[in-house]
C-alpha cells in the first residue's frame, strides 16, 4: 500500500517543520470565570450577553473578538493571516460564519462538535506545513445558552438535569499558528474515525464519545510508538467524569495504562462546587482549556509535551428524537514546546 | 480480518477492547455467557447480532461508573416541594372560600393565582432552580405547566412575535395539552355512555 510522506501509521500524521502557536487567546463567561482557572483566562464577561441582543450574537461577538485578539497578540492583522479556520455548535456554524463576516479573512467553516478545535488545529498546520499558509487563525466557541435553546430546554425551564450531564461551557478560544515564531509547536496529529457503540442518551454524551478518544490514542501510540509517559498531559476535550472513567477503563484493556497525565477539560473547568453534574462541554470547552490554562503552563515550562485529544458527539436534536444513536469522533493533536532538552 | 491482524501491534485496536469487554461481562454474568449467534443467521443478521453484543457489553462497563441518582434525597424534595406548591394552593383556595367563592369559582381563581404565580417566578429567573432541586414536586403542579409556557415565550421572543413567540410558546407544554384533550374527550365519551344508559 502506498504511503503519503507526511503519514505515520494509520491515521497520523508527522509535520516536517511544525507550525507555530505564535499566540493564543481566550474569551470565557462569567461562571467559567468563577471556576479554578478563571484568571487565566484573557477576558471574563460580565453576564450571558456580552452587551449584545441575543445570545447567538453574543456568542459570535465572542468568537470574533477572540480571533482578533489572537492576532493582535501576534503583532500581525487580519489581511497578513491566510487562513481562518472556526467552528462552532450551532445550526449551519453561524457564529463561525457571522464572525468570519467580520474579520475578512478567507475561511473554511468547520463540524466536528465539540471536537473543532482539534480539528482546527490538525488542519492549521497541515495547511502551513504543507507551504499552503504562512500564517493560519484558528478558534472555536460555544454558549451556554444559545446550545442549551438548541439542543434541550429553554433555558428557564425548571427541569432536574441527571448526574452524568454535562453543562456547555460559555467561551471561545482561539490560536494564531506561523510558520516560524515563538512558542509550542504542533508536530503530529492523529484524525480519528466516528465511532458508535449504541448510545442514545443524548445527556450521556461522556459516555458515547469515550470509545472514540480511546480508539484514536491507541491509533496514535501505536502509529508513535511513543508512551503515555512521555508526555506531561494527555487531556481529552469534553468526556466529563464519567466519559474519562470509561476512556481510561477502554485504554486500559487496550493495553494501554494512562496514569495521573491523563485527564480531561471538561472535568478541570469547573469546581464540583458548581453544581455542574458531570463537568463542561462544548466546542468551548477544550478551546479555552487550551487557550487559557494549558498553553500558558507550556510557556510557563510546567509541561513541555502535551496531547490535546478533542471529542465530539455528532447527534443533533432531530436524530435523537428518531431514536438514532450518538456517533463520536475524536482528534489527536500533540503540541510540543521546541529547545532545550 | 487480515487488515486487524496486520494493525495489532503493541496495543489493542478498539475491536479487540470490546472483543474483551464481552468476555468479561461473561464472566461476570455466567446466566448469560457465552451466548452464540442463533444457527441460520443470515450473514447480515450475524453482523447486527455481533454488534449488539458489542453495544450491550460496552453498556455493561458504562454503568458500572455511572454515578447512582439520590433516589431518597430526590424523592424527599420533590415531596417538600410539591408539598408545599400543594399547601400555598389549598391556603389561596380556603380563603377565596373563605370570602364567599363556591367551591367551582374558588378553585378555578386558585389555578389562576397559581399559574400567576408560576410565570412571576419564571420571570424571575427563580424556578428554574425549584426546578433543579424540587424535580417532579414543581413540574407536576399547574405552576410547572406555567413555567414551561413562559419559559418558552421567554426564550423564542427573540425570533419575532409571530414565528418565535407565537410558534413556539407551546413546545414544551404542547403534549401535555394534546394529550389532555384527547383524554378529556375519550372520559367524556365514558361518561355520557354510562349516563344514558342509565
Amino acid at each position: 500500500m502506498l504511503q503519503a510522506a507526511k503519514k505515520l501509521g494509520k491515521q497520523t500524521f508527522k509535520f516536517d517543520n511544525p507550525p507555530v502557536i505564535v499566540s493564543y487567546a481566550s474569551i470565557v463567561g462569567p461562571m467559567e470565570g468563577q471556576g479554578p482557572f478563571g484568571k487565566e483566562f484573557d477576558y471574563v464577561l460580565e453576564d450571558d450577553l456580552f452587551g449584545e441582543k441575543t445570545w447567538e450574537k453574543a456568542e459570535s461577538k465572542m468568537l470574533r473578538e477572540t480571533l482578533k485578539l489572537a492576532v493582535q497578540k501576534a503583532s500581525t492583522s487580519p489581511a497578513e493571516v491566510d487562513f481562518l479556520l472556526a467552528g462552532d455548535l450551532l445550526n449551519q456554524i453561524v457564529t463561525s460564519n457571522f464572525a468570519a463576516r467580520a474579520l475578512g479573512i478567507p475561511f473554511l467553516g468547520l463540524y466536528g462538535a465539540c471536537s473543532t478545535m482539534a480539528e482546527a488545529l490538525a488542519l492549521g498546520a497541515m495547511l502551513v506545513d504543507g507551504g499552503f499558509a504562512e500564517r493560519v487563525v484558528l478558534g472555536t466557541s460555544s454558549h451556554h445558552n444559545t446550545s442549551e435553546r438548541q439542543f434541550r430546554y429553554p433555558t428557564e425551564q425548571g427541569v432536574q438535569r441527571p448526574l452524568w450531564a454535562q453543562w456547555t461551557v460559555t467561551g471561545a478560544g482561539a490560536v494564531l499558528l506561523a510558520r516560524e515564531g515563538k512558542g509550542p509547536a504542533v508536530t503530529r496529529a492523529t484524525v480519528g474515525k466516528v465511532l458508535d457503540l449504541g448510545v442514545k442518551d443524548a445527556n450521556d454524551m461522556g459516555s458515547a464519545m469515550a470509545p472514540a478518544a480511546a480508539d484514536s490514542l491507541l491509533c496514535y501510540f501505536q502509529d508513535t510508538g511513543e508512551e503515555p509517559e512521555d508526555y506531561d498531559l494527555i487531556v481529552t476535550g469534553d468526556l466529563g467524569s464519567l466519559g474519562l472513567k470509561v476512556a481510561r477503563e477502554l485504554l486500559v484493556r487496550g493495553g494501554l495504562a494512562v496514569g495521573e497525565n491523563f485527564t480531561d477539560c471538561g472535568v478541570l473547568v469547573y469546581y464540583p462546587e458548581q453544581d455542574v453534574h458531570a463537568g463542561g462541554s462544548g466546542c468551548g470547552c477544550s478551546a479555552v482549556m487550551l487557550c487559557g490554562p494549558i498553553l500558558k503552563r507550556m510557556e510557563a515550562g510546567n509541561y513541555r509535551r502535551i496531547l490535546l485529544v478533542g471529542t465530539g458527539a455528532l447527534m443533533s436534536p432531530l436524530t435523537v428524537q428518531q431514536g438514532e444513536s450518538i456517533p463520536a469522533l475524536a482528534h489527536v493533536v500533540a503540541i510540543e514546546k521546541k529547545g532545550e532538552g | 480480518m487480515d487488515e486487524q491482524k496486520e494493525n495489532r501491534g503493541r496495543y489493542n485496536v478498539l475491536s479487540d477492547v470490546i472483543a474483551r469487554l464481552r468476555m468479561e461481562k461473561d464472566l461476570a454474568e455466567p446466566e448469560l455467557a457465552g451466548q452464540k449467534p442463533p444457527a441460520g443467521l443470515s450473514e447480515q443478521e450475524r453482523q447486527k447480532w455481533e454488534k449488539q453484543a458489542d453495544q450491550e457489553a460496552y453498556r455493561w462497563l458504562v454503568e458500572q461508573h455511572k454515578p447512582k441518582a439520590p433516589v431518597k434525597r430526590n424523592l424527599l424534595l420533590a415531596f417538600l416541594v410539591g408539598g408545599t406548591i400543594c399547601a400555598a394552593g389549598q391556603v389561596i383556595m380556603n380563603y377565596f372560600q373563605g370570602a364567599g367563592l363556591g367551591a367551582k369559582e374558588a378553585a378555578a381563581a386558585t389555578s389562576l393565582v397559581m399559574v400567576f404565580l408560576g410565570a412571576f417566578l419564571t420571570g424571575l429567573g427563580v424556578y428554574d432552580s425549584i426546578g433543579k432541586v424540587g424535580g417532579a414536586g414543581s413540574i407536576v403542579p399547574i405552576t410547572g405547566f406555567a413555567n414551561s409556557i413562559v419559559s418558552s415565550a421567554m426564550e423564542f421572543k427573540r425570533e419575532g412575535y409571530v414565528y418565535g413567540l407565537g410558534a413556539r410558546l407551546f413546545t414544551v407544554a404542547g403534549p401535555v395539552l394534546v394529550y389532555g384533550f384527547i383524554v378529556s374527550v375519550l372520559i367524556g365519551l365514558v361518561t355520557f355512555y354510562f349516563s344514558s344508559g342509565s
